[in-house]
């Protein structure tokens, strides 16, 4: 499968980059790792007039921690997520969503800034960015902003980011004390997009119950969903089998899946729930609870 | 229509040729180069038979631009033997009859000389991690392992 025709552009900078974009208008994609966009070109799902290729300007691939916050450069490898020590160590969460996506060798080139600007519910990054509370950098003409990602999604395939816009860099606060966070996906077989999965962070109180709670579900609607009922409800609740079997239900309420071959809505909400629970136990382990 | 002149490093080879915006690597390769050892499975970037690797990390080529690897190394299947001689993880293959068929072979060769730089000796577990990207239709896994096995004991 061959792709319409395009013009292809390799900017060597980011300002050359968003002057382009800028000139270029809605005529114009960016190109990252392509893992999603390149098979949408090729299936002619979509058909563009320019290709912006910011995968040659330098600087955006990175993995630091600075001043309480994680940053992602937008052009990180998932790969080299999935290889760092940093991640490995202090962010598991991170680590089991890098693990899953796709397969090995697509993780090669997909990045995680392109998980999360293609604006696929089925991506597995903003389930757990929602989860961990992260924040999107974009820069345009106008200088740099930054997003919380609960404001990012703005329907299918759509985010908020202009056309003239690119996400530069991802920024998650350093979780405190007693917190931990899981992502567990289920599918048909590697490098399927979920039939569900849930991304749970957790911070637990001195005394064992849970001071805060974010949760993110993938492929459960029409983008990315951010399951603030189940959320709320934790709060200042004991962790205990009952709390977190509600809080599956009050997720799964959240979800509008659609039946594919994956599976029917009534499916699909059931392992919505199923995989809520499963995330919060492994989240709550990880803080140091039971 | 958009062209671009590129020069890729195949194999240790600088390659130069003006090519479309939109051709894929793996046409390059096999078309613009006539190295047809890199084959074309799914075209979807599942099966992994594209395989080859760019500056040393497996990626699939169905899946990539033939621009976006200018200046860029590209080794194909055809870049493992050397001198006349048999990289440890083709012989690994033929000793463990790693292939039935042999259409996922180039790939699969390649993921695994990936894996044993980075890795020289990989438990089973993290050999099958490794090419869960390349799909094996004949189904032959357990004497695709031992094939690498072979060579991860070869190359110690």
């Amino acid at each position: 499968m061959i792709p319409a025709t395009f013009d292809y552009h390799a900017p060597g900078s980011l300002a050359d980059a968003i002057t382009l974009l800028d000139k270029l208008g809605d005529e114009a994609k960016v190109l990252s790792g392509g893992m999603s966009l390149l098979p949408m070109l090729k299936i002619r799902l979509a058909q563009v007039a320019h290709l912006v290729d910011i995968g040659r300007i330098p600087g955006l691939d990175y993995i630091k921690e600075e001043g309480g916050t994680l940053k992602i450069g937008a052009a990180t490898k998932e790969s080299a997520l999935e290889r760092s020590d940093l991640i490995r160590s202090k962010y598991p969460i991170l680590l089991d969503t890098a693990l899953v996506i796709a397969d090995p060798i697509v993780r090669n080139r997909a990045t995680a800034g392109g998980n999360l600007a293609h604006g696929d519910p089925a991506n597995d990054h903003p389930a757990t960015m929602l989860a961990l509370g992260a924040s999107i950098v974009a820069r345009g003409p106008k200088g740099e902003r930054t997003i919380p990602v609960d404001q990012f999604f703005k329907g299918l395939f759509t985010t908020a980011l202009a056309a003239n816009e690119i996400l530069t860099e991802i920024r998650i606060p350093t979780p405190p004390a007693r917190s931990g966070g899981a992502y567990v996906k289920l599918e048909r077989k590697v490098g399927d997009f979920a039939t569900a999965g849930a991304a749970a962070q957790v911070t637990l109180a001195a005394n064992g119950t849970i001071e805060k709670a974010g949760i993110g579900l993938t492929n459960a609607g029409p983008t990315p969903i951010k399951a603030v009922e189940a959320e709320k409800f934790l709060a200042g609740k004991k962790p205990d089998d009952a709390t977190l079997q509600e809080a599956g239900r009050l997720a799964a309420k959240a979800t509008n899946p659609s039946a594919d071959r994956r599976g029917s809505v009534e499916y699909k909400r059931e392992m919505a729930r199923v995989h809520t629970v499963r995330a919060l136990k492994a989240a709550i382990r990880r803080a140091g609870g039971q | 229509m958009a062209t671009h002149t590129i020069t890729v490093t195949v194999n240790g080879a600088p390659r130069t040729a003006e090519v479309e915006s939109r051709l894929l690597l793996v046409h390059f390769i096999r078309e613009t180069l006539g190295m047809t050892g890199t084959h074309i499975g799914c075209d979807t970037s599942h099966c992994g038979a594209c395989t080859v690797l760019l500056d040393g990390e497996p990626v699939k080529s169905c899946t990539m631009l033939a621009v976006q690897a200018d200046g860029r190394q590209v080794m194909t299947v055809e870049g493992l033997e050397k001198d006349a001689k048999l990289d440890p993880i083709q012989e690994g293959f033929m000793q463990e009859h790693g292939l039935q068929c042999g259409f996922c072979t180039p790939g699969m060769m390649l993921t695994s000389y990936a894996l044993l730089r980075r890795n020289k000796q990989p438990t089973e577990d993290e050999i099958r991690h490794a090419i869960s990207g390349n799909l094996c239709r004949c189904t032959g896994y357990v004497n695709i392992v031992k094939a690498v096995q072979y060579a991860a004991a070869k190359q110690q």
